[in-house]
This record gives C-alpha cells, sequence and structure tokens, in this order.
C-alpha cells in the first residue's frame, strides 16, 4: 500500500517535468552506451592482442642460461663467511640446455603441455649473391604447429614439409622478395664458424610482423644442429600449457627444478600488460567521469524537485506520511531515472557497437583490413547498468535526505 | 466519577524556540477538549493560535508540557509514532488548500487512506466519492486542483482532511483565502461535521463571525489562554 503511494507520486511528479525528466535520463542513458562502447573496444582489443601474445608464442621458453651468474666455489662452501676474492670470472658453462631429451620428455608427460627442444643461432642466407641476416630455429615441426600460430600464417608450402624434405628450409615473405627466393629455390645458407649448406625453400610464411617475414628461418633441429656446428644441443625448450594464465607458476616451477632460466609469457610481455592496466585506468577515469556529470543532472532534477515540492512534502508529513516515505518518494525517483536510463543506455551502446563493428581500416605495412576487435561481453552490459543504478541512487540520495528533513511547520507557517 | 478519557488534553503546553533570542510562542497552555465540541482559537496575530494549533495537531513538539490524545500521552513517541497518530485520527485544513498539482481531485483525496492502507482499492474509491459528494463537489472528481476555484479546492482540503475518518480536525484559518460566501459555505461544513457526525473541529480564525458560530471560544493573547469562554 505505501509502495502504491510513494511509486504513484514519485512517478506523477517525474511526468510532471517531462522535459526536465528526459534530460537527466537521457544524461544517464549516454553514459551507460559509452561506457559499453568505449570498455567494448578497450576490452576487446585488450583479449585481442593478450591472444595474438598468447597464440602466436610459447606461453613458456627455457633458455640455457640463468638468472644469475654463478658462484665461486668458496662463497657455497663458507655461506656465512666474510671472504673476497678477486680477479676471479663466473664459470663458464658450455652453452645449451644439458640433458634436455629428459627434460621435454618429462614436461610432456604433464597432462596439456606441449614441450619442443629447438635450437636457435644466426646465419646469413645468401641468394643470387644478395645476402640477408637471419635468425635459425630449428624446430621440430609436428610440435611447432601447436606452439605458435606459423603453421596457420603459410602462403605457400608447408611447416611439415620440413619432415619430408631433405635440408629444407621455411622463410619468410619479406625474405623471400627481398631476395627473390622462391618455392623449390635452393639458397645458400652460411653459419657464424664458416659453415655453408645449400638448402631448399619449402614454405614461405607471412606474419605481418617485419622483423620475423623478413629475417625469420625455420628448418629442423637437427639441421639446425649441423648448421651451427652443435651436435645433440638445444638451447631453448618452448613450452605450451593447457591454461596460459598459470604460466608464470609453471615457469618458476620448472625454473627451481632445472636451474635454467624461463621466461613465461607474461614476464616477456610485462611492458604490455603494464599497459593494458594503464589503459583501462585512464578508460574507467573518462568513463567515470561521463557517469559522475549524469548524476550531477539526476542531482540537480531531484534537488530542484524537493525544493520545488516542499509544500507538497509539507502537506504529506502532516497528514500522516512519515520522514522515511518522503526519502522514498525521491529516492524512488533517482532510482527510476537510473533504470530507464540503463535500459536506454543499453540500446545506445548496442547501436554504437553496431557502429564500431562496421568500421574498417588499413594499417600502413599491413595488407589486409582491420576490424575493430569488440568484445560483446553480458559484462559490459551489467557493469555500466550497475555505474547507472548507483550513480542515480547516489546522486539522489543527498536531496531526498534533505526532503525528509523539512520540518512542516516551517513550511506552512510560511506560506500564511 | 469516571468521565472517558478527553479526545484532546493539553497540559502545561510550552513551545520556545531556540534562536539567538528565545521566542516564547506558547506558554502554559492547559486545554481539554471533548468529542464533539466546535472550538473556535481567537487572538490578535502573533499571539500563538497557529502555533498552538500545531502543537496539538502534533506536527510541532512542546518544549515543556504535555499533550494527551485519546488519552495517549503523546510525549516521548518517535516521530515515525506521531506520524501514524496524525494520519489515522487528525486531518489537517489550512489556509491554502495544499493539494498536490499532479494529481486530480478524488486522488488527492485517496492519498492519506492509501498511506494507511486499511481500506481496499474499491472501497476507497467508494468513500473518496462519497467525501466529494457530501461536500458537494463530486461533479469535479477528475478535475485537476488548478481547475478548481478557491473556495471547491478548500472543500477538497476538508474533503482530504476527512479521508480516514478522523475524530478530530484541525483547521488553521480555513477561510482566510475565501471570499464571504464560500467561507460561510466552509464555515456550515465545518458545524456540520460536529453537529451530524459528532467530530471536533478546532479552528483557528480572527474572522469575529467564525468565532461566534462556535459554541466555545478560546482566546490567546501573548502566548497564555486569556479566555476560554462557552455558549
Amino acid at each position: 500500500m505505501f509502495w502504491q503511494v510513494a511509486l504513484g507520486i514519485a512517478a506523477a511528479q517525474l511526468t510532471h517535468r517531462r522535459r526536465q525528466t528526459i534530460v537527466s535520463t537521457m544524461g544517464v542513458a549516454l553514459g551507460v552506451g559509452f561506457f559499453i562502447a568505449t570498455s567494448s573496444v578497450m576490452s576487446g582489443s585488450e583479449k585481442d592482442l593478450t591472444r595474438r601474445l598468447v597464440d602466436n608464442a610459447p606461453h613458456i621458453t627455457i633458455k640455457d642460461e640463468f638468472r644469475t651468474a654463478a658462484k665461486q666455489p668458496v662463497y657455497l662452501a663458507y655461506p656465512d663467511a666474510t671472504v673476497k676474492l678477486t680477479n676471479t670470472k663466473p664459470r663458464e658453462y658450455l652453452r645449451g640446455i644439458k640433458n634436455y631429451g629428459a627434460i621435454v620428455e618429462e614436461l610432456s608427460q604433464q597432462p596439456g603441455v606441449i614441450a619442443e627442444a629447438a635450437l636457435t643461432g644466426q646465419a646469413i642466407v645468401r641468394y643470387a649473391s644478395k645476402d640477408v641476416g637471419a635468425s635459425i630455429a630449428g624446430i621440430d615441426p609436428e610440435k611447432e604447429r601447436h606452439l605458435t600460430t606459423v603453421e596457420r600464417d603459410m602462403r605457400e608450402g608447408s611447416l611439415m614439409r620440413l619432415k619430408t624434405a631433405s635440408q629444407g628450409i621455411v622463410i619468410g615473405r619479406g625474405m623471400s622478395v627481398r631476395l627473390g627466393l622462391g618455392m623449390e629455390d635452393l639458397a645458400t645458407v652460411v653459419s657464424p664458424t664458416g659453415l655453408v649448406r645449400r638448402m631448399k625453400v619449402v614454405g614461405i610464411f607471412s606474419t605481418g610482423n617485419l622483423l620475423l617475414d623478413e629475417g625469420q628461418v625455420y628448418m629442423l633441429v637437427k639441421d639446425a644442429q649441423v648448421l651451427l656446428d652443435k651436435p645433440f644441443i638445444a638451447n631453448r625448450i618452448r613450452i605450451k600449457i593447457a591454461d596460459p594464465d598459470d604460466a608464470e607458476v609453471f615457469a618458476s616451477r620448472i625454473e627451481s627444478r632445472w636451474g635454467y632460466r624461463s621466461e613465461s609469457w607474461q614476464e616477456v610481455n610485462r611492458d604490455f600488460l603494464g599497459l593494458f592496466a594503464i589503459r583501462n585506468t585512464i578508460t574507467y577515469s573518462i568513463v567515470g567521469a561521463i557517469m559522475i556529470v549524469a548524476s550531477f543532472g539526476i542531482f540537480n532534477i531531484i534537488s530542484t524537485t524537493v525544493m520545488e515540492k516542499r509544500r507538497d512534502i509539507a502537506i504529506l508529513m502532516s497528514m500522516g506520511f512519515r520522514a522515511f516515505d518522503i526519502q522514498t518518494i525521491f529516492l524512488v525517483q533517482g532510482v527510476f531515472i537510473g533504470l530507464i536510463g540503463m535500459l536506454l543506455g543499453w540500446g545506445i551502446g548496442l547501436v554504437l557497437l553496431q557502429m564500431l563493428a562496421s568500421v574498417e581500416f588499413t594499417i600502413p605495412g599491413m595488407s589486409e583490413k582491420q576490424g575493430i576487435v569488440l568484445d560483446r561481453g553480458f559484462f559490459q552490459f551489467a557493469l555500466g547498468g550497475f555505474f547507472s543504478v548507483v550513480s542515480a541512487v547516489g546522486a539522489a540520495w543527498y536531496p531526498a535526505r534533505k526532503a525528509a528533513q523539512v520540518r512542516p511547520v516551517d513550511i506552512i507557517r510560511g506560506a500564511t | 466519577m469516571s468521565d472517558p478519557a478527553p479526545l484532546l488534553e493539553a497540559r502545561g503546553v510550552t513551545r520556545i524556540l531556540q534562536e539567538a533570542v528565545p521566542v516564547t510562542l506558547v506558554r502554559d497552555i492547559d486545554l481539554t477538549i471533548g468529542q464533539g465540541e466546535f472550538v473556535s482559537v481567537t487572538g490578535p496575530s502573533g499571539s500563538g493560535k497557529s502555533s498552538l494549533l500545531y502543537l496539538l495537531g502534533l506536527l510541532d513538539l512542546p518544549t515543556a508540557g504535555q499533550i494527551f490524545i485519546d488519552g495517549i500521552e503523546t510525549t516521548g513517541l518517535s516521530a515515525n509514532e506521531l506520524a501514524a497518530i496524525r494520519l489515522s485520527r487528525i486531518g489537517f485544513v489550512f489556509q491554502f488548500h495544499f493539494l498536490l498539482p499532479e494529481f486530480s481531485v478524488l486522488h488527492n483525496v485517496l492519498l492519506p487512506m492509501q498511506r494507511l492502507g486499511v481500506l481496499s482499492d474499491a472501497e476507497m474509491m467508494e468513500r473518496g466519492h462519497a467525501l466529494l459528494e457530501e461536500l458537494d463537489i463530486a461533479d469535479q472528481a477528475k478535475k485537476r486542483p488548478d481547475q478548481l476555484s478557491g473556495g471547491q479546492r478548500q472543500r477538497v482540503a476538508v474533503a482530504r482532511a476527512l479521508a480516514n475518518d478522523p475524530a478530530l480536525i484541525l483547521a488553521d484559518e480555513p477561510t482566510g483565502n475565501l471570499d464571504s460566501k464560500n467561507s460561510e459555505i466552509v464555515q456550515e461544513i465545518f458545524a456540520k461535521l460536529v453537529r451530524d457526525e459528532g467530530r471536533t473541529v478546532i479552528a483557528v480564525t480572527h474572522e469575529v463571525g467564525f468565532a461566534a458560530a462556535t459554541a466555545r471560544n478560546v482566546h490567546l493573547i501573548d502566548g497564555r489562554i486569556d479566555s476560554d469562554t462557552r455558549r
């Protein structure tokens, strides 16, 4: 019964000043709409970038190095002693991961884990008297398919042909164009130690990344071992795990188990992830500011109503309405504006997303047209709606309290 | 003798406004008003007539003294308890009609009933129409207050005061804004409420004619009762 009265009075007052109500509701609706659009773009591009970071590269890379230089034995023998050594160098290790086969074997036994031993190094690819410096990656094509997206980026030939061709290489589109080196051509590959081998192009990929397209060469790990003169040596173990978010923990476990430096994708891309945090802060500050401005609109309309309706408040109180009833009447108006604003805002958000989704543009250096990646999550809508209702209630709270504090005697006496 | 508790009783009621210089509105008011009395409160302006009415109607709280309504002591009751008493037992009519402009005449009369929430919707409508009928404004039920004349609005305000069937009607200069014809109509309405329905009406007025028509007159001077005469 009470709600019937409170809602009735609130609705009557809102519809009585229709224009002001519409303006402040539109303020909330635009706030919600732009919140949804902005956070969809931001969250969408973040997810897209993260996905690329996660998919394009192994989740964890074990390298043939250590995080800290080896300590002199005397420090290990007397950890508490005060020792000073001069003119010593850390012990030199033979580069390469010792016993990599066993490590790969052990890692592969864990569910969802793909581990691949690889040998990387530098070489020069020569063809028709032109030279290009290249990063060599000796890999296992079977596993590489799952570790990176190179298989997807193949434009001619395939990664798997490395297994069947003898002395095959897979190069990038950029290198192919620069050297005029096409499929089935025989290139000369020269190692830093001077070894020269003739290798056949069995695949060409294009990732859109200039560095990779012009400088990366894939070959079988045993070919790389021969070329780089490192027989039975691998200097990278590349790992993909079931849940990329576990990579940091997994990497530190590996590092404490075998000692080799293990880099998770988060560690490698820390700057990127930090950038996301800053970007999100900026986004939500700006969108939050929009919502605050919108809530000022609500505050304004409710305050004005309370000022204008002091007589009505006084008579309602003299009739026997409680202070709480009066407060509710005005709070309900704020909630109503917030809810309607939320619904309209969802509509505006949907329209904005539709418009953004149809936008296409070309990034210089990329041949394909790019669309804006949107995150059309339920979450954006829920969050936008939540903010609108919270800000509406927050904005209505103070004027509603003021209304409840009206002393009817002051008003009635003043009116006579 | 065991008289039933009087409808309204004030004992030593004093109201002092705590300003920079304290202002005494009413002082040491002792007043007993029974069922079915028609009381006018008169006095020069600033004598505390309206202040006394607000105190008796529980709109304002006395600085000292007690007010009993139907034998219930109201001192120390919470604001919500006072509101509940106002809602069911007291009806106010002010100099200005104070009708809610967004609502129809009928809806204005329904508001106190809806807040009380005792009657069903159909019963409320029936009672609302009956009240408007009683006050001879049933044909205006669907109009908005600003489409009515001053006298009609004041009658709607009386109908609203009667909505929850209170025993006590408090009127503050109810004819102050009306021409003499409408003034007479409203006076007659109050007289009828007392005579035919046994309600108690306390009306503050500065009109000699109005005061003369009531059975009892309380005259205030400087916040004290100067005379309390029955005819």
